[in-house]
């Protein structure tokens, strides 16, 4: 019973970890609070969902065109709006109240086109189960859970071990000055944001083959599990993202199992605000140094 | 465009500011339509709204995205005192008021270590928990269900039911908020505020109690969120808990930024706007919420600080006054 709510948990948080990555690359970069991520996780199963049918029901295609299209629109989201932002000086929090209107617009676009009615998924990941003593465990599970781990360890290889990573680390810390070293800093942060709309495509569409389903408020009911993951693991950090995705996951299930299934968001956040007044830089995060 | 509008209003203040308290007056004898008033009234509730954020986002400078939850737990005060217990004076708006401040302080006091997007997180959460406790607690809130039936106020013994009565009320309620921000703003206490704001560290070296200041200006906010949270529910005699939500607590920053965060008149244009527009809007109905999220999109493109962001009408206030006066004494010679 303990072992089947932990692997519940897990690929819960796993799902929480795909979005949170790409919202955690961003907020790294940029220190900005992207509103449009976890619309762009709901657009990427919606054009899934879409393209599934239209290219005749070969799935890999449609998921292939499915993430270039949602990478298109996540640069799309930078390049007409952002970018112009940052081009003016504007304050930051006019590029978090851009991004919840970019938000508002895919949302209701995807609501107008698609209709608000759930509709009904094929799980193409399902290759049975298995059990691990008396817990059982689908494919679907171990399949989200790698997925989950691969893009982690390729994107921290990028962020962490590549130019162009370097680049974001800079940028990250001063734009201007990154500018003045030869960083093209508008080429990176697009970059930033075609990687988080591929990331939030290949999550969305895995959580939809998941239950099943795909609804036009599965973003919205993300969006702050995926800020509270990204924070829980310490800001721009990429494996804190994976971690905090997957305690937050935990979290939830057991709560859900052993306490009450109503209070189950409560008491995670509950947890979530705990270990912020313990750790305020997240559990992986550096002690910031303060300027005076 | 917008500063020479701003410099006309300064210039014309007393007899703009004496117009407007007129025509918010007669308003209601002028449209009797119940729609117009209901949109009228939800839309001065909004301003009351988004000028108590104000205080606490633009002046304190601590971005909170959980306004709605202070909001909701007035309104839940008030119902739950108006139903169950037979209060229906204006002492449940004072309770609804002292609850919801009660509820900024405990809120406050963790927060104060926080800053920037961790004080954010924390604001957001805690309108999750808010709801999600709306939502469970049965036995006092009835759940998803929501409280039904909430009895009408009563003022000197007089049922209040008419819309107009009600616009009166939240009318009588905004102008007390925006006269305490207002006096908050221009008293020592909030040039504390502000100092805290631009740097916390400085103002404390400079021998200003920072968490006192802090402490003061999320309960003032909260409990004028818990005030209209009040006056909500025996209003609309409906709650659920899908009033509280998170999306609507951006819908208030949203307000706040859009007039210009730190600028009171910016708040009252903001949430204007903002009310209205999606009811205009309506014609277009499914398109309605995808056109306004466009609108927003467009607006911050062209004025990323909000349209009042940039303008400081004391400035402009101080130098008309002074142009006044150097024209005047070469009148005199």
């Amino acid at each position: 019973m303990l072992l089947q709510q932990i692997i519940n948990g897990i690929t819960i948080g796993s799902t929480y970890a795909l979005v949170a990555i790409g919202f955690t690359m961003i907020f790294g970069v940029l220190e900005l609070t992207n509103f449009s991520n976890s619309s762009l996780y709901m657009f990427g199963a919606y054009i899934t969902y879409l393209l599934y049918s239209i290219v005749g029901a070969r799935f890999f295609l449609a998921f292939t065109i499915s993430i270039v299209l949602t990478g298109v629109l996540g640069y799309g989201v930078d390049r007409f709006a952002l970018r112009r932002l940052r081009k003016k000086r504007a304050p930051k929090l006019s590029g978090l109240i851009t991004t919840l209107g970019m938000s508002m617009v895919i949302d209701n676009s995807v609501m107008v086109f698609f209709g608000t009615d759930s509709k009904s998924f094929t799980n193409f990941m399902d290759f049975g189960k298995f059990y691990v003593g008396n817990a059982v465990v689908t494919w679907t599970q171990v399949i989200i859970l790698s997925v989950a781990c691969i893009l982690m360890i390729t994107l921290s290889i990028i962020v962490y071990r590549t130019k162009i990573g370097k680049a974001m680390g800079a940028i990250a810390q001063n734009q201007d000055a990154a500018r003045l070293m030869g960083i093209n800093t508008n080429k990176v942060i697009s970059f930033t944001f075609i990687v988080s709309g591929f990331l939030a495509c290949v999550a969305g569409t895995m959580v939809a083959m998941y239950y099943r389903s795909i609804e036009t408020s599965m973003g919205t009911s993300i969006g702050t599990k995926i800020f509270a993951a990204a924070i829980l693991g310490g800001v721009g950090i990429l494996p804190g993202a994976v971690v905090g995705g997957l305690v937050l996951g935990v979290v939830e299930t057991m709560v859900s199992a052993y306490i009450s299934t109503g209070y189950r968001d409560a008491i995670s956040f509950t947890i979530l605000i705990l270990v912020l007044l313990i750790m305020p830089n997240g559990l992986f995060g550096k002690k910031a140094v303060n300027k005076v | 465009m917008i500063e020479r509008f701003s410099t006309w209003l300064v210039r014309h203040k007393s007899p703009l500011l004496i117009g407007t308290v007129i025509a918010a007056v007669i308003f209601p004898y002028v449209f009797t339509s119940r729609y117009v008033l209901r949109i009228a009234i939800l839309c001065l509730m909004y301003c009351m709204l988004a000028v108590s954020l104000n205080l606490m986002s633009g002046i304190l400078g601590q971005i909170s995205f959980g306004h709605a939850a202070f909001w909701g737990i007035g309104a839940y005060t008030a119902a739950i005192l108006a139903k169950n217990h037979g209060w229906n004076n204006v002492g449940v708006l004072i309770v609804a008021a002292l609850v919801a401040g009660l509820f900024g302080l405990l809120l406050s006091l963790p927060v104060m270590h926080l800053k920037g997007y961790y004080f954010t997180i924390t604001t957001m959460v805690f309108c999750q928990i808010v709801r999600v406790i709306e939502i469970n607690w049965m036995s006092l809130t009835n759940g998803p269900l929501g409280i039904m039936a909430i009895p009408k106020l009563q003022i000197f013994g007089q049922l209040i039911k008419s819309q107009q009565a009600y616009y009166y009320l939240i009318l009588i309620l905004l102008s007390l908020t925006t006269f305490i921000v207002h006096k908050v703003i221009h008293a020592r206490m909030g040039y504390a505020i502000l100092a805290v704001r631009d740097d916390d560290l400085a103002a404390g070296a400079m021998g200003i109690h920072v968490f006192k200041y802090k402490v003061l200006a999320i309960v003032i906010s909260s409990m004028l969120a818990g005030a209209a949270g009040g006056f909500y529910s025996v209003y609309t005699s409906y709650i659920d808990p899908g009033s509280f939500t998170n999306a609507v607590s951006n819908n208030m920053l949203v307000m706040v930024i859009f007039g210009g965060l730190g600028n009171i008149f910016g708040s009252f244009v903001g949430a204007t706007l903002l009310t209205v527009l999606p009811e205009v809007l309506r014609g277009f109905s499914e398109y309605r919420q995808l056109v306004f999220g466009a609108l927003l999109v467009l607006l911050m493109l062209v004025r990323p600080e909000g349209i009042f962001g940039s303008v400081n009408f004391k400035y402009i206030g101080q130098r008309l006054s002074l142009e006044k006066s150097i024209a005047g004494g070469k009148h005199h010679e």
